[in-house]
């Protein structure tokens, strides 16, 4: 379906390598729904080490980036790249934070159980999560103040409990590189603070984070780095140079209808 | 044609050594039939609890009406009397069923429920046509495909229930192999890819246990009810336990039961259906779970909703005799009116529960109403208070919450929060040196 | 038994028809509403409510029936939600459940009435629809025909008289609460149709075809159409079509075949309505497989022609003395020389738009050019293509070298409004980013 929209050959001369020594590097990469491009042309190259924080607007394709960058909807064109090999190389390497609406809490776990399937990775198939996964698992609990719920039932933990959850599993990934999709959104403000002392001590470990992040107010506090989204990158780098009054009207203000019109365009394209 | 009253029931009881024999497995064939529902229940209570979970229930109502033609399409080829082929039949056009509801769902505009009926509809059709030319050939006995419609497990014979007893075998060891899979795309899909899981490989795993134990208990249930099977234990094994291992134990033994029983019940009948003898006893094991299971039961919810705003009002009247005392002295006794104005509680609700509190020797209340502390209600008011204010203080400081909204938060908080937590928050306050008052202690009029 | 007697056959497809209509009716909402397994459930739970109006009345009259079927109707939509509401059971499978609770329970209580009315477990589910004809052919009218005609009149009323609220109920029930239409009754008015129409229908045609003629129909309708006017009579006609066909089929088919037998004319009706469905599936005018991937085919070869077209205009743009003329391998390996490319070129020079002029040198091959008409489309193409890389480069600050792809890819589909629009962004741009002209806006 999406393939009207790459089926040109592409001119190899301007593929530039993808850096082995990037954690992420995205490389023209277009996705689309039905048709309609979400994402267009995105290239970025994350800086090792440090927090970024993907912001934009909604349907701007924050979470749509994250999940194409991970193989879960497919893209139209582009490639992604961490640490200069495809992410079916790395799996290993990248923890994953989902939006916590997007599963059902009242399956039948504790919280213990949702940490250890961070683990799973990490085990062939077949093979149960022994002791010292759940010991990883268990520690990755503490690390986010949750040690004492792990026995209990998810659905009996709060919005922010749940979230500090989802953290957990991530953590217990043990991974260099990790996406975050809406962390923030719906805690409390003590899970926000715990969550923030989390980012920056993963940043302490060398790690990469990327995080989707809808709080304006709260983004020059913490990030170091920015990506501005709005179906394309509008622009990208250190907060403090690139998160400016100038970029923001760029990315929220109604200047981009033209881009909005010709997403439609494209995907009316197949119709007319 | 409505000729007899209803009074002749020609229904025949049986008598109380038919009861006990058939419980006790003491007849040979009864035993070989109760044995194979058992086992099948315990299969598709099993294997039912990931369906369930994964929401992919009714699924398997499409799949079990789609096994029709392909038993009508071998009865035509081998007749009725080579089991294994029509089973094999049956999971060919199962599959192709279940096939289909996915391609109509996914390469088309229809809806999965809509892609689940129209499988259902069209696949039993084919198979009723194809059953009613068979009807009208003169090969074998037509009625013998009833029983794989409505189920007839009287007439199972050992080597049926040993084709159960593999099934379930290959069942349980299928889902004990694979229960971390199963569980990880049971709970989030999504993880489960970006982890590396192939999502499609161990759906297809799950969808090909399900079509095993439907096609082995098409016999015993019927094809209309066979999904009951796998639905309704795994439904009612779920208000038992919190946890994915309990639950499909439980539901697999919520499975045996509905199978040991319904199997029983229409030995001593027999002219009930089996299918729905047992799927009846499913039903009432359902009811049962969902009326008075301890976890998630509705009774239990109810009991502990009604304790937890008995235990809050009772806090909420220890802590307003507490912040009297605070404003006029240790020992004072409250007047009735002035305790009634400290909060939004009426006439009646408020002497229940000086009486409660009074039967607790929390408080003392005076003839005429008027009431005070003990000392061991002191002791715990003063608690209730001191947490109240943390938190209160806490949420002041770290969620920049305007204060007139704090009282009402607090309130539900308090009484759910653990030791541990207000220790942090101590911790969290310890530059405040002191329990800090009220900040709208002012606010109330007295 | 294999020719048309109109009292029987007539009868029989008359019957199929009505309870076909009359089922394809709130069938519609049903399917709009992403409720079908209600649908199932209920045809399935009303069996106890008939089975007890049975016991309880001794006889077939139509009105215990309808009480019974009203009962059951409303019974599973109630229980249904309970369960998952109070249960916390997710409502597909709550739905489950319930039915199949009552299914059996219906099941039980019919085996108990069999002794007393001839009802078996058998017709219940594909009816009998047989013995009609039977009864039809000595003169009498069977009771059917006028259970279903009160039926379906009754349906068309109430699709007829509450379309509006039935509409905006399936599309946002949230919405129609505020209103002032209470979405609820509503639902439990629809169930309740539902469950009568089942009964009117069980006795002839049996609950699968119940199932099949909720369902198919409207689906099949759904799939040709997106308006709701258009559908629900769309829907009416399909089932009425299974209705007709079913019957032909069944008296002239084994005379067709050459064979004794004939099928069951309800069962028959559900499978013709899935092979109508999978013909629309196939061949319906928008949402078709067919004309999909036709309008796709379609699509990448305008793409390829206008690539062609661009290319041939920078070539002439570049090359004005014309020292290197584009051959016919030239312009096909720059779109990837394959099937569709050669098909695109040759569909050029058909509209004129490209034209063969004779080779410059002797003996070299023959060139192609754009035409007048080919230059007026090639220039509207690269001037959205070059509009659109100025307008990232304004506002996207990307490199020189990550402008040409994107544009490529977009300029098929930028409209001549957006065209202005651009250029208004733009405020009268001449030169795109690597300085090469921008055409002017070719006004027809």
């Amino acid at each position: 379906m999406e393939s009207s929209i790459s089926s040109k050959p592409i001119d190899k001369t301007r593929v530039t390598d993808h850096d082995a020594d990037t954690p992420v590097s995205i490389h023209d990469m277009t996705v689309a729904y039905h048709r309609k491009p979400v994402l267009w042309d995105i290239d970025y190259a994350a800086p090792e080490g440090r927090l970024i924080g993907i912001i934009g607007p909604n349907g701007a394709g924050k979470s749509t980036l994250i999940k194409a960058c991970l193989d879960l909807v497919p893209k139209a064109s582009g490639s992604v790249c961490f640490y200069g090999q495809p992410y079916k190389k790395q799996r290993h390497l990248v923890g994953y934070v989902p939006q916590r609406e997007s599963i059902d809490w009242d399956f039948p776990a504790s919280a213990l159980d949702v940490v250890t399937m961070g683990r799973y990775g990490h085990l062939p198939w077949c093979v149960p999560p022994g002791r010292k996964h759940k010991e990883i698992a268990m520690r990755a609990l503490s690390q986010v103040g949750m040690a004492d719920y792990a026995k209990r039932q998810i659905n009996k933990l709060s919005g922010g409990q749940q979230q500090r959850v989802f953290l957990a599993r991530a953590l217990a990934q043990d991974a260099q590189i990790y996406f975050m999709d809406e962390p923030f959104a719906g805690v409390d403000a003590a899970t926000e603070a715990a969550i923030v002392a989390l980012l920056n001590e993963l940043k302490a470990k060398g790690k990469t984070v990327l995080v989707v992040h809808h709080d304006l107010q709260t983004v020059p506090a913490y990030f170091d780095d920015v990506v501005l989204l709005n179906m394309r990158v509008v622009a990208c780098g250190p907060t403090s140079k690139i998160f400016t009054e100038e970029n923001l009207q760029k990315t929220y203000g109604g200047r981009l209808t033209l881009l909005v019109e010709a997403a439609e365009a494209v995907a009316r394209g197949g119709q007319r | 044609m409505a000729n007899g009253s209803i009074t002749d029931n020609t229904l025949e009881w049986p008598s109380w050594t038919e009861i006990t024999d058939a419980l006790t497995l003491s007849d040979y064939n009864t035993m070989i039939v109760v044995l194979g529902t058992t086992l099948l229940g315990i299969a598709a209570g099993v294997v039912g609890t990931f369906a369930y979970l994964r929401k992919r229930a009714m699924v398997g109502d499409a799949l079990s009406h789609a096994t029709l033609p392909g038993i009508a399409i071998m009865f035509m080829l081998v007749g009725d009397k080579h089991l294994p082929a029509l089973l094999f039949g049956a999971a060919v056009t199962g599959i192709l069923g279940v096939l289909s509801v996915i391609g109509l769902r996914s390469f088309s505009r229809i809806k999965e429920d809509a892609a689940i009926g129209i499988v259902l509809s069209v696949f039993f059709g084919a198979g009723m046509v194809l059953v009613s030319l068979v009807q009208q050939m003169n090969t074998g006995s037509p009625s013998g495909l009833d029983r794989f419609i409505y189920g007839k497990a009287a007439g199972m014979i050992k080597q049926d229930a040993m084709f159960i007893g593999i099934t379930a075998t290959i069942v349980l060891l299928g889902v004990i192999l694979f229960f971390k899979e199963l569980r990880i795309i049971c709970f989030d899909q999504q993880f489960a890819a970006a982890q590396g899981w192939p999502v499609v490989l161990i759906d297809l795993v799950m969808m090909g246990l399900v079509v095993l134990t439907t096609v082995v208990g098409l016999q015993a249930v019927g094809l209309i009810l066979v999904v009951a099977l796998l639905i309704i234990p795994a439904a009612a094994a779920r208000f038992w336990t919190d946890e994915l291992r309990g639950m499909t134990i439980i539901a697999g033994m919520l499975g045996a039961l509905s199978g040991y029983f319904g199997s029983t019940f229409s030995a001593l009948l027999p002219r009930l259906p089996t299918g729905a003898v047992i799927v009846l006893c499913a039903g009432f094991f359902f009811f049962l779970s969902m009326f008075f299971a301890p976890r998630r039961g509705i009774f239990a919810n109810l009991i502990r909703r009604y304790s937890l705003s008995r235990k809050i009002a009772h806090q909420n009247l220890l802590r307003s005799l507490a912040e009297i005392e605070e404003r006029f002295g240790e020992g004072i006794r409250a007047p009735f009116d002035t305790l009634l104005a400290y909060r939004s509680w009426s006439v009646t609700e408020l002497r229940r529960l000086l009486k409660l509190a009074s039967r607790r020797h929390e408080v003392t209340v005076d003839t005429d109403y008027k009431s005070g502390l003990t000392r061991s209600g002191r002791t715990e008011a003063v608690r209730i208070l001191r947490n109240h204010r943390l938190w209160e203080m806490y949420l002041i400081k770290h969620a920049a919450i305007a204060p007139s909204h704090v009282d009402r938060d607090a309130d539900q908080i308090e009484h759910i929060l653990s030791p541990e937590i207000v220790d942090e928050l101590e911790r969290a306050l310890a530059h405040e040196r002191q329990i800090p008052p009220s900040p709208h202690l002012q606010e109330p009029a007295v | 038994m294999n020719e048309w007697n109109w009292a029987g056959d007539g009868t029989v497809m008359l019957v199929g028809l009505l309870s076909a209509c009359a089922c394809a009716l709130p069938g519609n909402y049903l399917v709009l509403r992403k409720m079908s397994l209600m649908g199932d459930a209920i045809s399935h739970a009303v069996l106890p409510g008939l089975a007890v109006a049975f016991l309880v009345s001794h006889s077939r009259e139509a009105v215990p029936m309808f009480i019974g079927a009203v009962a059951a109707g409303g019974l599973t939509a109630l229980l249904t939600q309970a369960v998952h509401r109070f249960g916390k059971v997710e409502e597909g499978a709550a739905m489950g459940v319930i039915f199949s609770i009552l299914f059996a329970a219906g099941l039980i209580l019919i085996r108990q009435a069999t002794d007393h009315v001839d009802l078996d477990p058998g017709c219940v589910l594909y009816g009998n629809i047989e013995n009609i004809a039977l009864v039809a052919r000595i003169g009498e009218t069977p009771a059917a025909v006028i259970n279903l005609a009160i039926v379906f009149v009754l349906n068309v009323l109430f699709v007829a008289l509450f379309y509006k609220e039935l509409k905006i109920c399936a599309f946002d029930p949230a919405l129609a609460t505020t209103l002032g239409i209470n979405a609820n009754v509503m639902h439990y008015a629809l169930m309740i149709i539902v469950a009568v129409t089942t009964v009117a229908s069980f006795e002839a045609v049996g609950s699968i075809l119940v199932i099949a003629m909720l369902i198919v129909p409207p689906v099949t309708a759904h799939l040709l159409t997106d308006r709701l006017w258009v559908m629900i009579p769309l829907s009416l006609l399909i089932a009425a079509a299974t209705a007709v066909l079913g019957r032909v089929l069944v008296v002239f088919g084994p005379v067709w075949a050459g064979v004794e037998v004939s099928a069951n004319t309800a069962a028959l009706m559900a499978v013709l309505a899935g092979l109508f469905l999978f013909v629309a599936l196939f061949f319906a005018p928008e949402h078709g497989l067919i004309s999909r991937s036709y309008h796709r085919l379609a699509l990448s070869l305008q793409i390829i022609r206008e690539d062609i077209l661009g290319l041939l205009y920078r070539w002439q743009e570049l090359d004005v003395r014309r020292t290197r003329p584009a051959h016919r391998d030239d312009v096909l390996t720059a779109v990837g020389n394959t099937l569709i490319s050669r098909w695109a070129l040759r569909s050029l020079l058909r509209r004129r738009q490209v034209q063969i002029e004779p080779p410059t040198k002797p003996g070299d091959e023959p060139q192609f050019r754009l035409s007048e008409k080919g230059l007026s489309a090639a220039s509207r193409l690269v001037r959205a293509h070059r509009l659109w890389e100025a307008y990232l480069e304004k506002h996207f600050n990307l490199p020189l070298d990550h402008l040409h792809m994107p544009a490529e890819r977009v300029e098929h589909y930028i409209t001549p409004q957006m065209r202005d629009d651009l250029e208004a962004d733009l405020v009268e741009p001449s030169r795109d980013p690597h300085g090469r002209e921008i055409p002017e806006e070719d006004r027809p």
